[in-house]
């Protein structure tokens, strides 16, 4: 069974419709990236996903037993974190906010799980640095811990890469396949670097004018039929 | 020294200790909330809550209401909402809605005034409202017990909600995406933080609020590098200047409020030049 799928599925802000009749499904083990054009919908696509934005039309349906607030969210960074003081420790214990419930304080079993997912990423040296004086790279990691303490199955990931240069970029390439990989974690993300995402994904969903869900072999052979790569993505 | 130990006695007053107890307790809840505000890029909200509360007090003394409190204290609560809720749907943005409802309150507040008071001294009444005053030396005893609840119900708000409060201040969506009802937080902040500007008219007045709100979060920042030690830093930053503001003004015969502000800014430089040593080393 899938663990994610969405059926004819429009989506958009207060009511106005950005993309609509989007179909495709996610399942256990997929590595789904998501292509397209700026404003085409991507963030709002998995905002949707995630709850954050009521879909407009269409459903979304989750199987295996996932539930909406186990998928480990990396989002974009905002101004207000750049600065942000608080230490590594902090920021990935607050992935655990989902088995926190009505509990105002974490448990045991909360903190070993932050501290494992610290480790899992080489953050283990890290762990009481300051945010703010961590490089983009270390930034992105530190989320992306704190993403999977919220996470069982499945994560959800904002351009992961954007804003690193190309080093760090191929080892956060190389952390999510492992992570895919190693951990059966499931992943979908968001892509500008369509030679990546075929490079990695086994699933590729292009949205836009023109809407595409397969296979990364189906999609490379129906490149010629997208004009994104001609069209200034690259 | 006879005149030092003479000012010394003020401490035995009982006016005195009641400026103590609420000028810690404003400056201790003000600060806990301060370093979410400073951080959500909310600094402002204060100093249009603040202009708020103040039109309402001038609304109270038209109605003659002997008791201005309640009146004063529902109007910014649902002010705060207000702006909060303004934020969110952008219409008109965060910022221009606090400047705009913060003048707006001060214009009319001032204009109801001008029309209805019958006193004497208007600018002076103004300028009590705006600058703090003597208010603080003559709280009563009521007035000090009604902060203490509400200080203590602020602190245990606080500390219950602090892993909450921090995932919506560091990551809104991710903290939504995990299930926190951010918007209930945000509210929730609203509602206090609305309590605490009321509770701080009192000592410093409303223009000098926002005082009471950035300095001791930005000052614990400059030196301080996570979330819990920035909390905890502020507080005590915040206690201090208000304890040294009290006294100082006391002994001198400084306004309250501008004293305890001059206290923070001279702490802040401190702070600023502490932190850009640790830096630099």
């Amino acid at each position: 069974m899938a663990l994610l799928s969405c059926s004819n599925l429009s989506i958009g802000y207060e009511g106005k419709e950005v993309i609509g009749g989007l179909s495709f499904e996610v399942c256990e083990g997929d590595y789904l990236c998501i292509v397209g054009e700026n404003g085409s919908g991507k963030s709002t696509l998995m905002k949707t996903i995630l709850g954050l934005n009521p879909p407009l039309g269409g459903s979304i349906e989750f199987g295996d037993g996932l539930r909406q607030t186990e998928i480990g969210y990396l989002p974009q960074q905002t101004d207000v974190q750049r600065d942000f003081p608080a230490l590594v420790s902090e920021i990935v214990i607050s992935g655990c906010q989902n088995k926190l419930g009505l509990r105002p304080f974490y448990s045991k079993e909360d903190k070993a799980r932050a501290k494992a997912m610290i480790d899992k990423l080489g953050l283990t040296a890290l762990e009481k640095r300051c945010y703010r004086e961590m490089s983009g790279g270390q930034q992105q990691r530190a989320l992306l811990a704190r993403a999977l303490c919220a996470a069982e199955k499945i994560i959800l990931l904002d351009e992961p890469v954007s804003g690193l240069d190309p080093i760090v970029t191929a080892e956060m390439y190389e952390l999510i396949e492992s992570l895919n990989k190693n951990d059966g974690i499931t992943v979908i993300m968001i892509s500008h670097d369509i030679d990546a995402a075929m490079k990695y994904a086994n699933k590729i969903l292009h949205i836009g004018k023109h809407v595409f869900f397969g296979t990364a072999d189906e999609y490379r052979n129906t490149q010629g039929a997208f004009a994104s790569r001609e069209g200034g993505e690259a | 020294m006879a005149g030092f130990s003479d000012k010394l006695e003020y401490l035995s007053y009982p006016f005195v200790q009641y400026a103590l107890i609420v000028g810690v307790l404003v400056a201790l809840c003000s600060s806990l909330l301060g370093v979410t505000l400073v951080l959500k890029r909310f600094s402002f909200i204060g100093d249009g809550l603040s202009h708020v509360a103040f039109g309402a007090m001038a609304i109270a003394a038209v109605l003659k209401m002997t008791n201005d409190m309640p009146l004063v204290m529902i109007i910014t609560v649902l002010s705060a909402v207000l702006l909060l809720r303004t934020g969110q749907n952008a219409k008109i943005k965060g910022d221009a809605a606090i400047a705009m409802i913060s003048v707006s309150a001060l214009a009319v507040g001032y204009l109801l005034m001008n029309i209805f008071s019958k006193s004497s001294n208007l600018s002076g009444d103004v300028c009590t409202t705006l600058f703090g005053s003597t208010s603080i030396l003559t709280l009563s005893k009521a007035e000090v017990a009604l902060c203490i609840i509400l200080s203590v119900l602020v602190v245990i708000t606080f500390v219950f909600f602090y892993n909450k409060i921090f995932a919506v201040t560091f990551d809104e969506n991710f903290a939504r995406a995990t299930g926190v009802n951010a918007g209930a937080y945000n509210l929730l902040i609203a509602i206090v933080v609305a309590v605490i500007i009321v509770l701080a008219m009192n000592l410093v007045g409303s223009l000098l609020i926002t005082a009471l709100v950035i300095f001791p979060a930005l000052s614990a920042m400059r030196v301080f590098k996570s979330f819990r030690s920035v909390t905890i830093c502020s507080a005590v930053f915040s206690v201090a200047c208000a304890l040294l503001g009290i006294l100082i003004s006391v002994f001198a015969g400084t306004p309250v409020g501008s004293t305890i502000v001059a206290a923070d800014i001279i702490a802040f430089a401190i702070f600023a030049l502490t932190g850009a040593l640790k830096r630099g080393k």
